[in-house]
């Protein structure tokens, strides 16, 4: 699907401080037997959002629960996406409505699939991500795509970050993958005359 | 076991070229700046679990697929193996398989569902009709695609996004993996067969030795196999973390193709052979990574553990902390502890409720040859349930053809349906908690085979041993 174009983000964000959030965590393989893409923010860390699969009662103490904590912005532990490469957990967090996961380090088939998908995935220090999760929950981060940096707003503190120039153009124009191949059909066409 | 590890930069203008570079370089359409590489697909096989999503949003893009003809669609992982005439009963199931049909019919998909004769496991059927040949660039949403590469043909795995991907564009964007060779020189011991091979160079090499990597088999014991031996090799590349895995095409390969339904004849087979006699690592290719094993040393396999990694010889005692290997030390006890089994013991002798023969890795008309040969004149154990799914149609046909049904029947087993079955659990034929079952297929781990099953991992000898003792049997001990 084409995404929405993806450049300048300013953003309160929730924090979720734990480490090695695995895809069965984030979506588990129970909600997977669906037949379309959609729908799956509804069971985003469904066991650790609700007390049972039957009654929809909410775990209090679960962030994604209080009210409090606001915004498009995910930031997770370290190792975050690790585990089955399923698709579902990028689509799960971008249905729930965030743009943006912020993490020290990510799982590689879990980056790509955020890619994929519209998500922007950013590695920060070890030390940066620290100074996030000490904010309080009306700070705001603004993540510049084009400058590739994120700023904490209150302190101005602020870091570069990483990622591949090709993925920076699709994300900055909306394109998926396909969009991108779409766009070279001719190529594409040409290719299959000359084989 | 030898290992050598070449980090040399390979430069392909000097040195020769791999096999998987031969195929690789034929189908770059374009290499983007910075960026990953614009990859060729001839074949694309579809299945109802992972398709739907992809069909969604090729509807939302308001496009078609770009060539309907290279798409070749299955139902596999859901169906039931009993009376697959009958409408499905469960429900999400239903739903999936229904999505297909649909989906197959607005984009003009050729299907081969439930109730066709070609039908069967995408990894099955590909093969017996033809479709699958040396050369090609082959994907589908399902890792165990690897299999294709016992053809000569860069096989590979892909998520739902790519698989839309395809569907619009024929096209992937890739990057070209690393290279590793995994040579087996020698003649295979009695009662040994192929899923003996690759459980073994698991064992050596474990889960995540070829992580990364494309993975060429050869040897003159590979050169020995037949093209059912070959597939079960490619298809557990992935269970070494492999990207794919692949086998030169040789006389073996040209000799199955030929006739098959889909096969290129007359003059465009004297073309295609032409181009296939060409597809072999030179003797000057460069690979990252080699491997080289005796196939003397290989015994009859079983696993012990909840990894593919985790098998030994049949003969030989379940590892202790001391003995495993390094990667699977740390899972060693919870590993145990899931499988019921104690550190340093036996296998052999261990009590069996469930024998499955079937999955892509070893359901083709090779296997149930062995196992009807093997089980004629024998009678199953009294309690053990025995699942025997051939892996399509047309091995069902075929094995009806010879009898082979007649055998099993004597022997108190019975042949199912074709699907995916107890590989994954997805319809109902599941392993229930806490039961051991001695499983052709490919994985292991917890779960798999249904909440709480417990898996071995063997050949198809194997497995039918099992079925008739109700324990884990050396096969050779029943072999004349
Ligand atoms: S038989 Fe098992 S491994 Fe093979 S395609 Fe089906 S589910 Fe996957």
């Amino acid at each position: 699907m084409s995404q929405t174009k993806l450049n300048i983000v300013q953003s309160t964000f929730v924090p979720l401080q734990v480490e090695n959030i695995d895809t069965d965590q984030i979506i588990p393989a129970r909600f997977l037997k669906a037949t379309t893409r959609d729908g799956f923010g509804e069971n985003l860390f469904r066991d650790w959002r609700y007390e049972n699969d039957n009654s929809n009662l909410p775990k209090q103490d679960f962030v994604l629960n209080n009210p409090i904590y606001t915004g498009s912005i995910l930031v997770a532990a370290k190792n975050f996406g690790c585990g089955s490469s399923r698709e579902h957990a990028a689509w799960a967090i971008k249905d729930y409505g965030f743009n943006v996961v912020i993490s020290s380090f990510f799982a590689d088939i879990f980056k790509n699939n955020a890619l994929n998908n519209g998500l922007l995935p950013i590695t920060v220090s070890e030390s940066f991500l620290q100074q996030i999760f000490a904010l309080t929950p009306s700070d705001e981060l603004l993540v510049d795509l084009s400058a590739q940096t994120i700023t904490i707003i209150s302190t101005n503190a602020s870091e570069q970050f990483e990622i591949s120039a090709y993925k920076k153009t699709c994300l900055l124009n909306g394109y998926d993958d396909i969009d991108y191949l779409l766009s070279i059909k001719d190529n594409i066409l040409q290719f299959e005359q000359n084989r | 076991m030898t290992e050598q590890d070449l980090t040399i930069k390979r430069n392909d203008t000097q040195t020769g070229l791999t096999l998987f570079s031969k195929i690789w370089n034929k189908h770059v359409v374009q290499q983007i700046d910075n960026g990953p590489t614009v990859f060729y697909i001839d074949t694309h096989f579809i299945h109802e679990v992972t398709s739907p999503q992809a069909f969604i949003g090729l509807n939302a893009r308001g496009i078609k697929l770009l060539r309907p003809k290279q798409t070749i669609a299955t139902a596999d992982h859901n169906v039931p193996t009993l009376n697959q005439h009958l409408p499905i009963q469960e429900a999400l199931s239903k739903k999936q398989v229904d999505a297909l049909i649909k989906n197959c019919a607005e984009h003009q998909v050729e299907l081969y569902g439930l109730g066709h004769r070609y039908q069967g496991i995408v990894h099955v059927i590909g093969p017996e009709l033809g479709i699958t040949q040396p050369g090609n660039t082959i994907v589908c949403g399902d890792s165990h695609t690897s299999t294709h590469g016992a053809f000569g043909a860069i096989a590979f795995g892909i998520g739902t996004s790519e698989v839309e991907m395809v569907m619009a564009t024929q096209c992937l964007l890739q990057t070209k993996p690393k290279q590793m060779r995994i040579t087996i020189n020698g003649k295979l011991n009695k009662g040994v067969l192929s899923k003996d091979i690759v459980l073994y160079v698991l064992s050596k090499i474990s889960a995540s030795g070829a992580t990364g990597y494309a993975v060429e088999f050869a040897g003159t014991t590979i050169q020995a196999l037949s093209m059912e031996a070959r597939m079960t090799i490619c298809n557990m590349s992935i269970e070494m973390g492999g990207r794919c895995g692949l086998i030169a095409p040789d006389e073996t390969t040209f000799a199955y193709i030929k006739g098959k339904e889909f096969a290129p004849t007359n003059e465009a087979w004297d073309k295609k052979l032409a181009y296939w006699k060409t597809l072999f690592s030179d003797d000057t290719a460069v690979f990252e990574k080699e491997y080289t094993f005796n196939a003397e040393d290989i015994e009859p396999m079983i696993t012990y553990g909840t990894n593919p990694g985790m098998g030994i010889s049949v003969t030989e005692n379940i590892p202790t902390n001391t003995t495993v290997n390094q990667t699977d030390k740390s899972g060693l006890a919870a590993s145990l502890q899931y499988m019921g089994l104690t550190e340093g013991s036996a296998i052999k002798g261990q009590k069996i409720d469930y024998v499955f023969i079937g999955s892509c890795t070893n359901s083709r008309i090779e296997d149930l040859r062995l196992v009807a040969d093997f089980v004629k004149g024998k009678q199953k154990a009294p309690d053990v349930e025995v699942w025997i799914v051939p892996g399509s149609k047309l091995v069902e046909q075929q094995a009806i053809a010879e009898g082979i049904d007649k055998v099993l029947l004597n022997a108190g087993f019975s042949l199912r349906q074709p699907g995916c079955s107890a590989c994954l659990g997805m319809n109902e034929d599941k392993i229930p908690a806490g039961k051991y079952c001695v499983s052709t297929s490919n994985r292991n781990f917890e779960g798999r085979q249904g909440a709480g099953a417990r898996t071995f991992l063997a050949s198809p000898l194997m497995a039918a041993a099992a079925a008739i003792t109700g324990v884990v049997t050396d096969v050779r001990e029943l072999l004349n």
